[in-house]
C-alpha cells in the first residue's frame, strides 16, 4: 500500500477524439477502501475517464497510478488482470449465453477448461459470499434488468479485484432497487474493497459516498471528501453557475380554464399490448389526451412506456383494445441516429422520409428543399453546409431538425421519448421551450423522461409506467417516485 | 430389400462423400460461430485441393493432405484482411475471395499443366480397416474402413466441440459471434478472436480440398469444388449450429452423393437430377420447420466496431 | 477544419481506375511469370474486345448484355438492404420457361411468340425469388441462405427438364430442342450476333434509374437499405413489404435477363447456361457502385474482360482463367478502396465510442 493510501489515482487527463476534446485536464484521486462518487451532467467526461482508468481507451496525456504504482494500460486485458474490475453503463453480458458462461468470460486467467458444473458453483459462492442471488443456468436473455444488473456484479466481483467500478449503475433500477444496490456497494466498501461509482443522481452519490469528484467539460471542478462539502457546494461546481440551482421553469403549462371543454385528440380504450413470447407488456388501459396540454409519462425501464408511446404514436399496433388516432402524428424516438434520421442522407431526404410509407407517385423535390430551407429557418437549425449528409449537424440541432420535421404538417399530436438526452444544458432548455409552444398552439404532446425534474417541468398531467400498468398521478416527485416502484 | 453388401457399399460411399463437406462444413461452423459468414470457403477448398495435388506429387499424399490446410489458412488469411482488417461486407468479400481462389487455382493449374505432363495422378491413400471396430455389422465398414483423413474428421469433431464449449477461449469465441461489446469489457479482442476463427475455417476448408484429390480422385480439375463451399453453409445452417448437427448435415449430403452408387447398383429409374436437389430443398424444409436463424448467431454477419 | 470537397470526388473517380489498374498489374504479371508472351496476349486481348467492330458488338456487348441486367438486378435488392445472391438461379428459372414457352408458343404464335417469352421470363424469376422472399416472411430464413440454396435446386431442375420433359426428340443429348427462328429475339444487325436484348438492357436501366430519382417507391426502396430503423420508425414505411418488393423486382429481372440469353444467344437450354454469370454480376454491381448508369460501363468492362480472355485464349493461347484472376481482383480492389478510404480517414479521426 502507498503511503497516501490511494487505491486509483488519474492526474492531468487529456483525451479527444477528433475535434472534440473529451477530457481536459481531468483527475480522479480515490483512496483505498472508500466509496466514491464521479459526478457530472451528461458529457462531462465521466464516461470517457472511466474508460481511461480501465484501460478500454488510452489517454492523450496524463498520468495513470494503481495501488501506488504508476501504470500505462495496454489493453483492457492488463487492467483486469492487476485487479481493477468494471461494470458498464449499457451491459456487456451475452443473451444468448447461460449466467456462469457469461462470468466466466469476464475470468481474469487466459484460456483455460470450463466446466458448466464448476462454474455454476464457482457462481454460487461468489454471489453467496456477496449477499446476491443469481442462478448460474439461467438464460441471461431471460432475465429481468435488476437480475441482469446483479450479474454484471458478480461477474465484476467474481476476479476478487481490489477496486470496481461502475458506471451508472443505478440508471435502470427502479428508486427500491437502486437505494438496495447503493445500501450493497457500502457494504462491499466495508470488506476493504474499494468501489466508484459514476451517476449523475446526486442525492444518491451524496447520501452514500465517502468522497465525490466533479467533472465539468471535462475538467475536474471540485474534489473533497464527504465531511468537507455538502450538496450545495456539489451542485455549484457541476453546474457551474450560481449556487442555487434555476428552479424548474415555473410555468407548468397555462391550463385553459376549467369549463373550457378541450377536444381529445388521442383516445385510448381498454388497449393492451402482448409482446413476444407473450408478455403482457401493457394492461388495458384507457387514455385520453387532449389539444393543448403535455401528458408527461415516467418509467423505469421495462414499465411498458416504450409499447404505449409507441401505440399513442401509431407506430405500433395493440393487441387488444381500441384506440383513436388523428392521420398525422409527429414522433421523435429516443434513439435519434437509428429510428429518427439516416445519418448518411441529407437533410433534405431525411425531411422527405417523412410520409414517405404512405406516398404515390412521382416525389416533388423543389417542394423538399423549400421546406427544408424553411425548418432550418424557423427552428434555428445550425447547419454549416446544407447539401451534406446530416450526421455532420450536433446532437441538438439534428434534434431541432428531427421536431421541426415531425410538426411540418401540423399534426394534431406529437409524442417525444426522452427529447433531451445526450444534449447539453442549453440544447435542453431550448428543446423544453419548443415543446411548451407546441403546447400553446394547440397540439397535444406526450413526453416520456426519465427525468422527473424535467417532466415536472413541462407537464400538466402525469401518468406513471409500472409493469405494464399506467395510472395517472399527482404532480409530485414523491408520488411519481414511489408510483414507479408500484409502491402506493 | 436391399442387400447387405449394397447397404455396406452405400453406407461407406456415403461417408467418404461427406468427409469432405464436413471438413468444410465444421471450419465454416467455427467461422460463423464468431460471426463470419465465410463465402470464401469455396476458393479455400480449390486452392487447398490445388496445393495438395501439387505437393503430393513431390512428398506423397500425406504431405499433401497438410498442405491443402496450409493453402486453405492463406486463403482465409485474405478474406480475414478485407473482413477484418479494411471492414468489408462479409457477403461481398467473401464472393470475391472465392472467385480469387477458383481463378488462381485454375490459372496455376494450367500453368503447372503446361510445364509438365498432362493430367498427371498422385498417390492416393487408401482405405485402412481398423481391426475389430471394421467388423462391425452395419457401420463398420463405413466408418472404420476408411482413408485416415476420415479418421482425423474423428478427431477434429470432438476437439472442435470441446474448444467451442468447455473453454474460456471458446466462449470468447462464440461470444463475438452473439455480442462482440461483452467480449471487448471483458478484456478480449474481437478482432484476433474472429481472425482464429478464421483462420481455422481456413484451415478445415483446405483439408477438405486435399481430401477430393489425396483421398479420391488422385487428381485435380478445375471446378473440382463443385459449390461444396456453398453447400457447407448450408449444412451449418442444416444442422444448426452445432457440431454434431454438421455431422448430420454432412452425411445427409454425403447420402445424397452415394445413390449414385445405390441406383446404379439396384439399377434404379429415377430423375436423378432431381434427387440431387433434395437435401437443397431439405435444408429450406428444416429452416422453415425450425422458424429459421433463430439458432444462428446473433451478430452473425455484423462487422465490428472499429478498434477505439 | 473540413477536408476540402475536391479530394472525396477526386478520389471516387480515381479509385475505379486505379482498381482496373492494379487487376491489369496483377495479370500481366502472371501471364509473363506464365511464360507467355506478354504484348501478344495484351494485343489479341484488346483486339478481341474493342479492335473492331465485330469485337465490340458481337463479343464485347453481347457478353454484356446478361451481365448487365443481372447486375441491376442485384443492385435493386443490394440497395434495398436484401442480399439476393440468388440471381443465378432467377436466370435459369427465366431461361428454362422462357425455352418451354418458345418451344410450345413459337409454331403457334410466332413473332409475338417473344413477348410472351420474355414476360414468362421475368415472372418465373420473380417467382423463383418470391420463393425466397415468403421463406424469409414467413420462415425467417436469411435470405442469403435460402436464395443460394435455390441457386442449386434451380440447376438441378434444369438438369432434370433437359433429360426429361424438355429434352431434343432424339434423346441422345441433354439438351432442349432449338427454339425455332421466328421465336427467337431479333438480331440488331446484320452480320453481328447483339440482340434486342442489349438496348432493352439499357432501357431497364434508365428505368431503374427513374424509378430511384423520381418515384416515392423508389425513394422508400433507397431508404429501407440505408437504414431500416428509420424507414420504419420515421418514414412509417412497410419495411417487409418494400424488401419483399425489391427481391421480387430483382427476380425479374434476373428472370428476364435469361430468357433473353435463351431467345437471344444460345436458342437451347443446357446444362451450364449461365458460367456464374449470377456471381459476377454481384462484382458488376459493386462496381458500379450499386448506380444503375454506372452498372452499365461496368457490365461493359465486364463483357470487354469476357471477350478479351476468349481472345487470348483463342490467338495467343494464354488460358482464359487468366482473366477470371483479373476478375477478382478488381472486385477485391473495389472492395479495398472505399474501406482503404474510411480506414484512413478513421486512424485520423477516432469516432466517439
Amino acid at each position: 500500500m502507498n503511503a497516501e493510501g490511494l487505491a486509483l489515482e488519474l492526474r492531468g487527463i487529456h483525451k479527444r477524439f477528433g475535434a472534440t476534446v473529451a477530457l481536459n485536464g481531468a483527475s480522479l484521486s480515490v483512496r483505498a477502501g472508500t466509496l466514491h462518487a464521479l459526478l457530472g451532467e451528461n458529457g462531462a467526461g465521466k464516461t470517457t475517464l472511466m474508460h481511461v482508468a480501465t484501460g478500454l481507451t488510452h489517454a492523450d496525456s496524463g498520468e495513470l497510478r494503481f495501488d501506488g504504482r504508476p501504470v500505462r494500460w495496454r489493453s483492457r486485458a492488463e487492467a483486469i488482470t492487476a485487479g481493477l474490475s468494471a461494470v458498464h453503463q449499457h451491459f456487456s453480458l451475452v443473451p444468448a449465453m447461460t449466467v456462469a458462461e457469461n462470468v466466466a468470460l469476464g475470468g481474469r486467467r487466459a484460456w483455460t477448461r470450463f466446466s458448466a458444473r464448476t462454474a455454476a458453483a464457482r457462481v454460487r459462492t461468489v454471489a453467496a459470499a456477496a449477499g446476491l442471488s443469481v442462478d448460474p443456468y439461467a438464460l441471461v436473455a431471460d432475465l429481468p434488468v435488476a437480475a441482469q444488473q446483479r450479474v454484471e456484479i458478480v461477474k465484476a466481483i467474481a476476479n476478487d479485484a481490489p477496486v470496481l467500478m461502475l458506471d451508472e449503475p443505478t440508471a435502470v433500477l427502479s428508486p427500491l432497487e437502486a437505494a438496495e444496490l447503493m445500501r450493497w456497494l457500502r457494504g462491499f466498501v466495508q470488506s476493504g474493497r474499494t468501489v466508484v461509482v459514476i451517476t449523475h443522481r446526486i442525492r444518491e452519490a451524496l447520501q452514500y459516498a465517502d468522497a465525490v469528484t466533479v467533472l465539468r467539460s471535462g475538467r475536474t471542478v471540485l474534489a473533497a471528501a464527504m465531511p468537507d462539502t455538502d450538496e450545495h457546494a456539489v451542485l455549484a461546481a457541476l453546474l457551474g453557475e450560481a449556487p442555487t440551482r434555476q428552479p424548474p421553469d415555473a410555468s407548468p403549462g397555462t391550463p385553459s380554464s376549467p369549463t373550457e371543454p378541450r377536444q381529445a385528440v388521442l383516445v385510448l380504450r381498454d388497449m393492451t399490448v402482448i409482446g413476444e413470447s407473450g408478455v403482457r407488456r401493457v394492461a388495458p388501459t384507457s387514455l385520453s389526451v387532449h389539444a393543448g396540454e403535455i401528458v408527461g409519462v415516467a418509467g423505469v425501464d421495462g414499465g411498458g412506456q416504450r409499447e404505449l408511446l409507441r401505440v399513442l404514436a401509431g407506430r405500433l399496433a395493440p393487441s387488444a383494445g381500441s384506440v383513436h388516432l388523428p392521420d398525422s402524428i409527429g414522433f421523435v424516438p429516443e434513439d435519434r441516429l437509428r429510428d429518427a434520421i439516416i445519418p448518411g442522407l441529407s437533410l433534405v431526404d431525411n425531411l422527405a422520409l417523412r410520409g414517405a410509407g404512405s406516398r404515390h407517385g412521382r416525389l416533388r423535390w423543389p417542394d423538399f428543399s423549400a421546406a427544408t430551407r424553411s425548418a432550418i429557418r424557423d427552428f434555428d437549425v445550425l447547419v454549416a453546409d446544407q447539401q451534406g449528409a446530416i450526421s455532420n449537424l450536433s446532437g441538438g440541432n439534428q434534434q431541432k431538425f428531427v421536431l421541426a420535421r415531425e410538426l411540418a404538417g401540423n399534426p394534431r399530436a406529437l409524442i417525444v421519448e426522452n427529447p433531451t438526452r445526450g444534449l447539453d444544458v442549453r440544447a435542453s432548455r431550448d428543446i423544453l421551450e419548443r415543446l411548451r409552444a407546441i403546447r400553446a398552439a394547440g397540439t397535444a404532446v406526450v413526453v416520456y423522461s426519465s427525468d422527473i425534474e424535467e417532466l415536472l417541468s413541462i407537464a400538466d398531467r402525469i401518468v406513471v409506467c409500472f409493469a405494464g400498468v399506467v395510472r395517472e398521478t399527482a404532480l409530485d416527485a414523491d408520488v411519481i417516485g414511489r408510483a414507479m416502484v408500484g409502491a402506493a | 430389400m436391399i442387400e447387405t453388401v449394397v447397404l455396406d457399399g452405400f453406407l461407406q460411399a456415403m461417408v467418404r462423400t461427406a468427409t469432405p463437406l464436413a471438413f468444410a462444413a465444421l471450419g465454416e461452423l467455427i467461422a460463423e460461430r464468431a460471426g463470419v459468414i465465410n463465402i470464401g470457403l469455396e476458393g479455400a477448398i480449390a486452392c487447398g485441393a490445388f496445393a495438395s495435388f501439387v505437393v503430393a506429387m513431390t512428398l506423397g499424399p500425406e504431405a499433401g493432405f497438410l498442405a491443402g490446410g496450409i493453402a486453405g489458412m492463406a486463403v482465409a488469411l485474405v478474406f480475414a484482411f478485407f473482413v477484418i482488417t479494411l471492414r468489408a461486407q462479409q457477403i461481398i468479400a467473401g464472393a470475391a475471395v472465392s472467385m480469387l481462389g477458383l481463378a488462381v487455382s485454375a490459372s496455376l493449374h494450367r500453368v503447372v499443366v503446361a510445364s509438365g505432363s498432362p493430367s498427371a495422378h498422385v498417390d492416393t491413400l487408401s482405405a485402412v480397416r481398423i481391426p475389430g471396430l471394421a467388423d462391425l455389422p452395419l457401420v463398420g465398414t463405413a466408418l472404420f474402413a476408411q482413408p485416415v483423413t476420415t479418421y482425423a474428421l474423428y478427431l477434429l469433431v470432438p476437439a472442435v466441440s470441446w474448444w467451442l464449449y468447455h473453454t474460456t477461449g471458446g466462449i470468447a469465441m462464440r461470444a463475438v459471434g452473439e455480442y462482440p461489446p461483452a467480449v471487448t469489457a471483458a478484456g478480449h479482442s474481437p478482432q484476433t478472436l474472429q481472425l482464429l476463427a478464421l483462420l481455422a475455417c481456413g484451415f478445415l476448408a483446405g483439408l477438405g480440398g486435399a481430401t477430393l484429390v489425396v483421398a479420391h480422385s488422385g487428381t485435380f480439375s478445375d471446378g473440382m469444388s463443385a459449390g461444396r463451399g456453398f453447400i457447407a453453409i448450408a449444412i451449418v445452417a442444416l444442422g444448426r449450429w452445432t457440431p454434431r448437427g454438421v455431422v448430420g448435415g454432412a452425411l445427409v449430403f454425403g447420402g445424397v452423393g452415394a445413390l449414385q452408387f445405390l441406383t446404379q447398383s439396384m439399377g434404379w429409374r429415377t430423375p436423378y437430377t432431381l434427387v440431387l436437389a433434395f437435401p437443397y430443398v431439405l435444408t429450406l424444409v428444416a429452416m422453415a420447420a425450425f422458424r429459421g436463424s433463430r439458432a444462428a448467431p446473433a451478430a452473425l454477419g455484423h462487422t465490428l466496431e472499429p478498434i477505439p | 477544419m473540413p477536408v476540402p470537397r475536391l479530394v472525396p470526388v477526386l478520389a471516387s473517380v480515381l479509385a475505379p481506375v486505379a482498381v482496373i489498374a492494379g487487376a491489369v498489374i496483377g495479370v500481366s504479371l502472371l501471364i509473363m511469370a506464365a511464360g507467355y508472351d506478354l504484348p501478344g496476349a495484351a494485343h489479341a486481348a484488346v483486339a478481341g474486345s474493342v479492335g473492331s467492330s465485330f469485337a465490340i458488338l458481337s463479343a464485347t456487348l453481347k457478353r454484356a448484355t446478361p451481365i448487365l441486367m443481372l447486375g441491376l438486378a442485384v443492385a435493386i435488392a443490394f440497395r434495398a438492404g436484401v442480399l439476393n445472391i440468388g440471381a443465378e438461379g432467377q436466370f435459369l428459372a427465366g431461361a428454362a420457361s422462357a425455352c418451354a414457352v418458345g418451344l410450345a408458343a413459337g409454331p403457334v404464335l410466332g413473332r409475338s411468340s417473344v413477348f410472351l417469352e420474355l414476360a414468362v421470363g421475368a415472372t418465373a424469376g420473380a417467382c423463383w425469388a418470391g420463393l425466397a422472399a415468403v421463406l424469409k416472411r414467413w420462415f425467417s430464413i436469411m435470405e442469403v441462405v435460402s436464395t443460394l440454396l435455390l441457386n442449386f435446386v434451380a440447376v438441378h431442375l434444369v438438369g432434370y427438364l433437359i433429360r426429361g420433359p424438355l429434352q431434343e426428340p432424339s434423346g441422345s443429348y441433354p439438351q432442349s430442342s432449338l427454339l425455332e427462328p421466328a421465336a427467337r429475339l431479333p438480331l440488331l444487325l446484320e452480320g453481328q450476333r447483339l440482340h434486342a436484348g442489349f438496348p432493352l438492357a439499357l432501357v431497364i436501366a434508365c428505368l431503374v434509374w427513374w424509378f430511384y430519382r423520381s418515384t416515392a417507391a423508389g425513394f422508400r426502396f433507397r431508404v429501407t437499405g440505408s437504414s431500416r430503423a428509420a424507414a420504419a420508425s420515421a418514414g412509417l414505411i412497410n419495411v417487409d413489404a418494400v424488401q419483399m418488393q425489391a427481391l421480387i423486382a430483382s427476380g425479374a429481372i434476373a428472370g428476364l435477363a435469361g430468357a433473353c440469353e435463351v431467345t437471344g444467344v444460345t436458342y437451347a437450354l443446357y446444362d451450364g447456361l449461365s458460367p456464374g454469370y449470377g456471381y459476377t454480376a454481384i462484382a458488376v454491381a459493386l462496381l458500379g457502385g450499386l448506380h444503375p448508369i454506372a452498372i452499365i460501363a461496368s457490365a461493359t468492362l465486364f463483357g470487354a474482360l469476357g471477350a478479351g480472355a476468349d481472345a487470348m485464349q483463342r490467338d495467343a493461347g494464354v488460358p482464359a482463367e487468366f482473366a477470371a484472376v483479373a476478375a477478382a481482383l478488381v472486385v477485391l480492389g473495389v472492395l479495398a478502396v472505399p474501406s482503404v478510404r474510411r480506414f484512413r480517414l478513421r486512424t485520423g479521426g477516432e469516432r466517439r465510442p
